[in-house]
């Protein structure tokens, strides 16, 4: 500064900090930071604790490789992932059966408060629950097996798409149907050519996203009984067959990247 | 919508008809009609379903709801609140790790700040293999090495929430605007006070706003990650249902419904006002 400035002194109106330190932000990284030494202490994080892990994380990770794939073991696996993808596909659409009519029943600009009210209830509910809670209770409702999964990712599904619909129905230009109802038109006939014309793009993409999470949620139900590839997962590392549980997640994130990339293929097709 | 493509058909036969679409998205479409067809008939009929179990259901139902009821008020201060608070300690560390091990990732992701094709696709890889295996599985994972217990649970939550963060983190970085940047470097600013000072105060509310919409989600995942062996209020339903005591059952699902919504509540507000 002072080899530009010839004015040996400036005035402190002239000088501005450029960067003033900001406090409040300082303050809260301490307390962040107090607050994750105290967290640590109350969950006996411990540093002994955590290189005993890496001990035990070494032998693991030796135990697992390399990936296991003997042909009675890719055959469960091929089973598992079939089931999955059955029990993923099956709440999809089961979910968007549901997320269609709720979905619109939620949006506030088509249906009347006291059902977008209830709508939106129901939604919440749904959200609220993680997908496993939800296959507990239907595990215990209808058994084990795929059946329970279908039905918790369907549940998980409505409480995620219906929200989604019904906020992008909410978004949309009110011209189309406000000039349709001028003319007469029933309210499906309002929906059809007024409203799904504007949504069905992004539908079709919430559609495309809710294959891809039961896919990987579906992982998931299995642990508690759910069927699916998550039942042959938890039985290998109940009986620490560690190399086949590395086989399986590795065909899961393979199988998700797959679904994504079609799931992108969708997207454009559609938009 | 995007722009339709119209297309005029041959004019021979009088006016000219235009179509919305062109004959290539029109294939498209219909191929891809007929596959989610396909695919949803075959998933119809090959999935395994038992019907003795689905004729048993509603009886099932009804008998889960009346064990539940009335809920066992008396089990909460005992078992019930220390594993609650061990939930929000486990989703709130774990949201702080989580973000400390994805601000490297997305710096590594974000083209404008690293330079080479291969790094960006490194970073873009462990973003998608963290996300891919969820919460659960890598608790499964935790609960082999660390044994059960609250540290497997966060790392779970804390690794599979890199993907996450730093996929949001890294797009916030990349729409950050050049300017700043640019007057920084030609200031000759190290590239530490690029990044504090040219890049931070512009990916701020983002980043807030990831961080709080992530611990919310984390919230909600760790109170299932005790079911694994995670702690937290998992262990507590865990050991609830492994003993039948439906009563409790009832109390833990009803105080993970109160957490849940408090949270989002919460977050919403937090959100709205950071946006």
């Amino acid at each position: 500064m002072s080899e530009f400035a010839p004015a040996p002194t400036p005035t402190r109106t002239t000088r501005r900090d450029a960067f003033p330190p900001n406090w409040p932000f300082r303050i809260g990284l301490l307390l962040l930071a107090l607050y994750v030494v105290y967290a640590s202490s109350i969950l006996d994080l411990t540093w002994p604790r955590f290189l005993l892990g890496l001990e035990h994380g070494q032998r693991f990770l030796g135990r697992m490789f390399p990936p296991n794939v003997a042909p009675d073991k890719l055959k469960l696996l091929y089973d598992g992932m079939l089931e999955s993808l059955q029990i993923a596909i099956l709440a999809s659409v089961a979910g968007t059966l549901i997320s269609l009519p709720l979905g619109f029943a939620s949006a506030r600009n088509l249906s009347p408060a006291p059902l977008a009210w209830a709508a939106r209830l129901i939604i919440v509910i749904c959200r609220t629950f993680h997908p496993v809670i939800v296959a507990i209770l239907f595990v215990k409702a209808v058994g084990f097996g795929a059946l329970a999964g279908v039905l918790a990712l369907t549940v998980a599904s409505v409480g995620f798409i219906s929200k989604l619909i019904g906020e992008s129905i909410e978004e949309m230009s009110m011209k189309p149907v406000e000039a349709l109802r001028a003319t007469g038109a029933s309210f499906l006939s309002v929906v059809v050519m007024a409203v799904m014309p504007q949504v069905l793009p992004r539908f079709i993409g919430f559609i495309a996203y809710e294959l891809d999470s039961n896919l990987r949620n579906s992982a998931l139900v299995g642990i508690v009984g759910g069927g699916g590839i998550g039942a042959t997962l938890f039985t290998a590392f109940q009986r620490f067959d560690y190399d086949f549980v590395l086989t399986i997640v590795l065909t899961v994130i393979v199988l998700v990247m797959i679904g994504e990339i079609i799931s992108g293929a969708m997207r454009k097709l559609f938009q | 919508m995007s722009a339709p493509a119209l297309i005029d058909a041959p004019a021979a036969d009088g006016p000219r008809r235009w179509h919305r679409f062109s004959v290539l998205e029109r294939i498209g479409r219909s191929t891809f009609y007929l596959l989610a067809l396909l695919a949803i008939v075959w998933s119809f009929r090959t999935i395994e379903i038992i019907p003795e179990f689905l004729v048993d259901a509603p009886t099932q139902t009804a008998d889960l709801f009346a064990r539940m009821w009335p809920i066992d008020w008396k089990w909460y201060p005992k078992v019930v609140h220390p594993a609650l608070v061990e939930t929000l300690h486990i989703a709130t560390l774990g949201t702080i790790l989580a973000i400390a091990m994805a601000v490297p990732t997305a710096l590594l992701v974000a083209r404008n700040i690293t330079g080479s094709i291969v790094l960006n696709n490194i970073g873009r890889f462990i973003l998608v293999a963290t996300r891919s295996v969820h919460a659960m599985v890598w608790a499964l994972f935790f609960v082999a090495v660390f044994g059960p217990g609250a540290l497997a649970g966060m790392l779970a939550i804390a690794v599979h929430s890199v993907g996450f963060t730093g996929k949001f983190l890294a797009e916030a970085i990349e729409e950050a605007r050049p300017g700043p940047i640019e007057a920084l470097r030609a200031a000759g600013a190290p590239p530490l006070s690029i990044l504090i000072k040219g890049y931070w105060p512009q990916v701020k509310p983002a980043f807030l706003s990831i961080a709080v919409f992530r611990w919310d989600i984390n919230v909600r995942e760790s109170a299932v990650l005790g079911l694994v062996g995670g702690g937290g209020i998992g262990m507590a339903l865990d050991s609830a249902m492994s003993n039948l005591y439906w009563d409790q059952v009832g109390l833990v699902l009803l105080v993970i419904f109160g957490v849940v919504v408090v949270t989002e509540t919460l977050t919403t507000w937090v959100r709205s006002r950071i946006i």
